[in-house]
């Protein structure tokens, strides 16, 4: 009886381990709110967009175009662009992925993207000769044409069934059936607090290896959990634990805390870095004023914002590059003043040439966004050090955001100044850096007009060789500085914490789940 | 009691109106943008505006308050302008967590206050007195998230007893929820447990004064009769009114505790939505949390008369 009882209680346990799902715990930069991919450029929901849905062509790790959903071909004039679906691909509903949802998806995506509305400028003719087949020409070539379909950020192009992309793209989806790796748990979703993904068992991963975003999406793990926690340190708690298994952005100064534990691996991701920059407002005085803008970028240095927004030297770099440092066009010419902070004599120099009547610079400060706090104290006490009169006003971000969109003059609620921070990747590419349009009232705040930078991007939209687009992004970087589009104020990146259970995650500026393995 | 009963529910109604009212001005005059949360860094001035004109913020003042105030009759709280969620729907899954832990708190705040107070004050000036004391100062000086950390660092790490973070429902079982409740509930009780004590300590020590209580001690009532019988019943009704506010500000006010604990509440739903202008959410958890004060004041100016029989309604 009593051996009866040990073979159950051993066929139990057996059972037991047997059926347990392997669930990755993971705490994101934030909390998922909004599930559509298109509505908003935030990080979480893009991160959610690469859980749940496919995309049409993937970035590799080097951030190259390769075939995901579909490989094409291109014609010789450079005009048409054929994409061939591949076999297997069905979306979380047991239906197939045609080739009507996939131009669905296209149209939806191009209203919003920046990269998406330069092509559909360009556009002849967008066609489904067939249900596996996609034929897009257009008027001219556009070398940029597969990296802005391919690119995992901001707005990746993410295909959905034709019925949830037909929804306007200015209104939320409801349906959120994808063909992705992941299905999303729609029972489990609690805004804000977690989202639960499972493994979508009909997902036909691609043959090859993963590469970067590209490659096979083998899915090892049966749930991922996201959960959201606005402390980070109750998360610190908790990777230490083991109750969670993965932290995306772990900030710097609590590193020490897992620094010593065998257990918890602190790494970087490739390719996360953040570029920190001001950004001007060119329809209001004084920055109306090229000179005067030349006088900030000079009164700047970098070094010193770094530090007191970052202060490990491991994590940070000092960097002059509109378009980053170390991308493809990235260029640091004429940025010497900000890396060595050598220009405050210049910067007083340029500042008695312009005239400069000491009228105040409405410098909008966050107080309730780490990332973005420091920054604005720094450049203050710089451009007082130069001659400038500064206003630093406090407020929490969200009065920020919508202070920014102000184009009233500074005494009646506009502003002058204000410091953000982009993913490198976001800004790599001329086209899609919103800092570099130049259309007057359509641009991004602060609206530059600027007809010579629109040229220089529409150049470089049509030209393919690698060096002269490297050409003409070094001439952009100079015309972006000496017309002061934006002060960068370098580059940053905040670690990843993971347990050490978990392996062969990708290394990838996007976070993903597919390919990793959790060890029990 | 039924007339006063009616005649104080008929007077939350104008008070419910006010808060209404003050919070939606207070909300849509202060500056923030929650089309800006769902835009992203990349939108354009157009874009925003296109949003906002979907979202219906471009209306005229008085038509949003109408059009909200109109949902709000009909019982509809509207639908959170971030995640596209019913208000509802987002309050019943946020109210069991803060609930729970408050009414946790409570019993345990409870269970260890009052005998606390009564050990002191009838151990007056003795060390017993002190020791409560200074665990009361203790108790209201140290801020909630030092004590949060403590005991996370010491019963979670350490000790490995509880989780860091997260919630149970009791649904799940007893042990579950108490395993993630034990530490934020423990955490509140520093704070309750020293108000309560010191309130029961000082009306009982003002009670033993009092003339029938010497009365009580002279026809030979025992000195436990003569606590619990005359002294505790006649110092209730004051340390009645500190665990009835008290519980209202537990589930008005436990963000710090939801915080540290990961606990997804109502005071964590309050300041996500706060910080990305949530407007109807953040209506709707104010009307919420107004309401349950006036009902727990109700309920605690009800219980008087059970304590003290020259109350009557």
């Amino acid at each position: 009886m009593k051996g009866l009882l040990s073979v159950a209680i051993a066929a139990g346990l057996w059972g037991t381990t047997a059926l347990a799902e392997v669930t990755v715990n993971s705490v994101m930069q934030s909390g998922l709110r909004i599930l559509d991919p298109v509505i908003t450029t935030t990080f979480i929901t893009r991160y959610h967009g690469f859980m749940i849905y496919d995309t049409l062509i993937a970035q590799d790790a080097a951030l190259e175009p390769r075939p995901q959903m579909a490989d094409w071909t291109v014609s010789e004039d450079g005009r048409r662009y054929t994409f061939r679906l591949r076999d297997g691909l069905k979306f979380h509903d047991g239906a197939e992925v045609t080739s009507a949802d996939v131009v669905s998806s296209i149209r939806r995506w191009g209203q919003k993207d920046a990269g998406g509305q330069v092509i559909f400028e360009r556009t002849e003719a967008l066609e489904t000769p067939d249900a596996r087949t996609i034929v897009w020409t257009l008027r001219r070539p556009m070398p940029s044409m597969l990296a802005i379909l391919s690119k995992q950020s901001s707005l990746p192009l993410f295909i959905m069934p034709a019925r949830v992309a037909a929804t306007p793209a200015d209104q939320a989806i409801t349906d959120y059936t994808g063909s992705g790796p992941f299905k999303l748990v729609t029972s489990e979703f609690r805004p804000g607090v977690s989202v639960t993904y499972e493994k979508f068992a009909d997902y036909q991963p691609r043959p090859e290896p993963a590469d970067g975003l590209a490659g096979g999406k083998v899915v090892n793990v049966d749930r991922v959990k996201w959960i959201n926690m606005p402390d980070i340190q109750t998360a610190v708690g908790a990777i230490s634990s083991g109750e969670i298994d993965y932290i995306e952005q772990m900030p710097v100064d609590l590193l020490p805390l897992v620094e010593g534990d065998p257990n918890v691996i602190v790494e970087n991701r490739a390719n996360s870095e953040m570029q920190i920059m001001a950004r001007m407002n060119f329809i209001h005085p004084p920055f109306d004023n090229p000179l005067i803008r030349q006088a900030a970028l000079e009164a700047v240095s970098q070094a010193p914002v770094l530090a007191a927004i970052v202060g490990d030297e491991r994590y940070y770099r000092t960097c002059g590059a509109v378009l980053g440092c170390d991308t493809p066009y990235g260029s640091e010419a004429e940025s010497a003043s900000l890396t060595e902070g050598s220009g405050l004599k210049k910067a007083k120099a340029l500042l008695k040439d312009a005239g400069y009547d000491g009228t105040p610079v409405v410098f909008l400060a966050p107080t309730d966004n780490a990332s973005l706090a420091t920054q604005p104290v720094t450049v203050a006490q710089m451009l007082r050090n130069a001659g400038f009169t500064v206003e630093l006003q406090s407020m929490d971000w969200q009065t920020l955001v919508s202070r920014r969109a102000s184009q009233a003059a500074p005494r009646d609620g506009g502003w002058n100044m204000f410091v953000t921070n982009w993913m490198v990747i976001d800004i790599a590419n001329p086209i899609t850096n919103a800092m570099l349009n130049g259309n007057g009232s359509d641009a991004w705040f602060g609206w530059p007009n600027d007809a010579v930078i629109e040229a220089l991007k529409a150049n470089f939209t049509d030209t393919e060789a690698l060096e002269d687009r490297r050409k003409i992004g070094a001439q952009i970087q100079s015309h972006a500085l000496d017309n002061v589009l934006e002060i960068p104020l370098g580059q940053y990146t905040l670690p990843q914490a993971r347990r050490a259970t978990i392996t062969e995650m990708i290394d990838a500026p996007t976070p993903v789940f597919w390919n990793l393995h959790k060890a029990e | 009691m039924f007339g006063y009963m009616l005649r104080r529910a008929l007077a939350v109604l104008p008070v419910m109106m006010l808060v209404a009212l003050f919070v939606f001005l207070l909300l849509r005059l202060s500056p923030g943008d929650p089309a800006a949360i769902i835009a992203g860094d990349m939108a354009t001035p157009a874009q925003l505006a296109q949003i906002r004109e979907l979202m219906g913020l471009n209306q005229p003042l008085y038509l949003q308050f109408f059009i909200w105030l109109g949902d709000l009759l009909r019982g509809d709280l509207g639908v959170s302008l971030i995640s596209h969620t019913p208000v509802a729907q987002m309050i019943a899954d946020r109210i069991g967590p803060t609930l729970s832990i408050a009414l946790l708190t409570m019993l345990i705040s409870i269970l260890l206050a009052i005998p606390m107070g009564i050990l002191a004050a009838w151990r007056h000036r003795k060390l017993v007195d002190h020791l409560v004391m200074t665990f009361s100062v203790l108790g209201f000086s140290v801020p909630v998230f030092v004590t949060g950390y403590v005991f996370v660092l010491v019963f979670s790490l350490k000790l490995g007893w509880f989780p860091v973070q997260g919630f149970t429902p009791i649904s799940a079982g007893l042990w579950p929820f108490l395993k993630t409740a034990t530490l934020p509930a423990l955490t509140l009780t520093t704070i309750y447990v020293a108000l309560t004590a010191r309130m029961t300590r000082a009306n009982l020590l003002d009670v033993l004064g009092e003339d029938y209580i010497r009365t009580a001690r002279a026809k030979g009532g025992s000195e436990m009769r003569v606590l619990f019988r005359h002294a505790l019943k006649n110092a209730a009704v004051p340390i009645l009114t500190v665990i009835g506010t008290g519980f209202a500000l537990l589930i008005g006010g436990v963000v710090v505790t939801e915080t540290v604990f990961n606990i997804p509440g109502i005071g964590r739903l309050t300041v996500d939505a706060i910080l990305a202008r949530d407007y109807p959410v953040i209506q709707a958890v104010i009307l919420l949390t107004s309401f349950l004060y006036v009902l727990i004041n109700l309920i605690i100016d009800l219980s008087y008369s059970l304590f003290d029989p020259r109350i009557r309604y």
